[in-house]
């Protein structure tokens, strides 16, 4: 017999864990910018204090904010919109438990060994093997609910936003179990497979292929549903989506190496990551069109509408950092803003404008209906929330551009005899207005979250868990 | 055949598939199913109106 309705369980959960592990993340990160600012912030803890130094809890907040915040968003995302538009129940209720408990478990894992200094030191892959191996049989379950559900599929077509969720699903399994390759030495100790330049080279081609795939592309599958929904409109041009996502899939992949420039990677790799990154805006900003334009002929609904602010103001962020992003990639470019702040503003603009945003938006959309009510418990609060993160975000990533800019040019003055003009720590000094300034933009951030956190609880306090949300009986084709 | 050529032939294939996927994209014949595909998320409409009434 087949299923009369959709499992809004799992994308209950993950939608509320969505919130708490935002606000977890973004509070760390809070934390970290005081640290830049005062760095003996968290020394009274005593035997407490090295647990939340800098550099542990540093990966604490980028695998908190991208793996917990916007993974728990994404899987929310893609299990309610594959459902919607096959119009069918997902495959298993038991897989998709599995998949929701798993999950948290890998990010209590992951809160838990990140503060004890385990660490396997790739860049947003520093977990440790048994944790690794856990996180790809969660993939794998995951990967099975999705496309298992297509393939069950009631409609003819498989709408757009599932392509870029299924491609973000297949890429990522592929780029974690590439790049955690490891000789387990102890329970808690590993070493990569790869060594030297080769090392560097997979380490960036997962890099950026996180940040093009569970970043960008799984993003623009909860684009590609929830801006249409929410604007009442179909998407501008759905042809314009097929190309959209070929494009990304055929030239995200080599970009990396842009992550390199300068470094022993060879010179040909670095031309050819500077040139794939170049040709990124076409797609990118093809894409940033499409979604925008889904308002034409109903601009007026951005005035009255904060959910959908927060949807469109994000792709504005996504084609701002999608023009940004390129840019830095030049070579000449690049050798200015490498290693300053300006790379930080740079993925915050991503981070925060982008990936935030649409998520907040979607989540948004997403809670009424998972909880039986037509809209929040306060719109109002969703507009403060809206311009609240709004100058959060302008006011972190403009002081980093200024920080970063001024970091690059102190650090590459020389006198007429060739000595450095600035010594380092002059460089550090310069950087406490900035440092500041970011600190605020991002307690602006993370208190918008707080408000979304209550606007949230007083939605669910008054309605009730929807589970008998019926699937469509008649199907056109 | 050197990797430097089989990179060159992968490039080129690619780049022929890639523009292969554009013509279908913006074939003439396929603009009503893509329409149809876009209309996916709004299909549910009628259903939850239902809903609501009962």
């Amino acid at each position: 017999m087949q299923a009369t309705t959709y499992n809004y369980k799992v994308v209950r959960q993950f939608a509320i864990m969505t919130i708490v592990w935002g606000i977890v993340g973004m509070l760390v990160g809070v934390i970290l910018s005081a640290q830049l600012i005062w760095p003996t912030l968290t020394e009274a803890l005593g035997p407490l204090a090295p647990y939340l130094s800098y550099g542990r809890i540093r990966p604490l907040h980028t695998n908190a904010v991208i793996f917990a915040f916007g993974g728990s968003g994404l899987f929310a995302a893609s299990l309610y919109v594959v459902q919607r538009t096959c119009q069918v129940r997902l495959i298993s209720d038991g897989l998709a438990s599995f998949v929701f408990w798993g999950w948290q478990l890998v990010i209590l894992l992951a809160a838990v060994t990140l503060p004890l200094g385990i660490t396997s030191s790739k860049e947003y892959a520093e977990l440790e093997w048994p944790i690794d191996i856990l996180i790809a049989v969660v993939w794998v379950a995951y990967a099975v609910l999705f496309f298992g559900t297509i393939i069950k599929r009631k409609t003819q077509h498989i709408y757009v936003a599932n392509w870029f969720f299924g491609a973000y699903i297949v890429t990522i399994a592929l780029l974690h179990i590439v790049n955690s390759m490891e000789l387990p030495v102890t329970l808690t100790k590993s070493y990569s497979m790869y060594a030297g330049v080769h090392d560097a080279m997979v380490q960036w081609w997962y890099g950026h292929n996180a940040v093009g795939f569970f970043l960008t592309t799984a993003f623009l599958g909860m684009m590609y549903y929830f801006v249409p929904k929410q604007a009442g409109r179909p998407i501008f041009s759905y042809r314009l989506s097929i190309v959209h996502f070929w494009s990304l899939n055929f030239i995200y992949m080599w970009a990396g190496p842009h992550h390199l420039m300068y470094t022993a990677l060879p010179d040909w790799a670095q031309s050819l990551g500077m040139l794939f990154s170049l040709m990124l805006i076409a797609p990118s900003w093809g894409g940033m069109m499409n979604g925008i334009m889904t308002l034409s002929g109903a601009w007026h609904k951005l005035r009255t509408d904060p959910i959908l602010k927060f949807l469109i103001t994000s792709l504005s962020f996504y084609g701002m950092s999608t023009f940004e992003g390129p840019m830095m990639s030049v070579k000449t470019v690049n050798a200015l803003s490498h290693y300053t702040e300006w790379t930080i503003g740079h993925v915050h603009s991503g981070a925060l404008g982008w990936v935030a945003m649409i998520t907040i938006g979607s989540m948004y959309y997403l809670i009424p209906r998972l909880f039986g009510r037509e809209e929040m418990y306060s719109v109002k609060l969703i507009n403060t929330h809206f311009w609240v993160s709004t100058i959060g975000v302008v006011l972190y990533i403009a002081s980093l551009w200024i920080a970063g800019v001024a970091q690059g040019l102190m650090w590459r003055a020389t006198n007429d005899d060739g000595t450095l003009t600035y010594s380092f720590v002059q460089s550090v000094e310069a950087m406490y207005p900035f440092y500041s300034i970011r600190l605020i933009g991002g307690l602006l951030f993370f208190g918008g979250m707080l408000l979304m956190a209550y606007n949230v609880w007083k939605t669910v306090a008054v309605g009730r868990a929807v589970n008998d949300a019926r699937i469509p009986d008649a199907v056109a084709a | 055949m050197d990797a430097g050529l089989i990179g060159s032939v992968v490039t080129v294939l690619f780049f022929l598939l890639f523009i292969g996927i554009v013509w279908w994209a913006y074939h003439r014949e396929n603009k009503a199913r893509f329409d149809e595909a876009a209309r996916l998320p709004f299909e549910e409409e009628a259903n939850d109106a239902d809903e609501r009434r009962t």
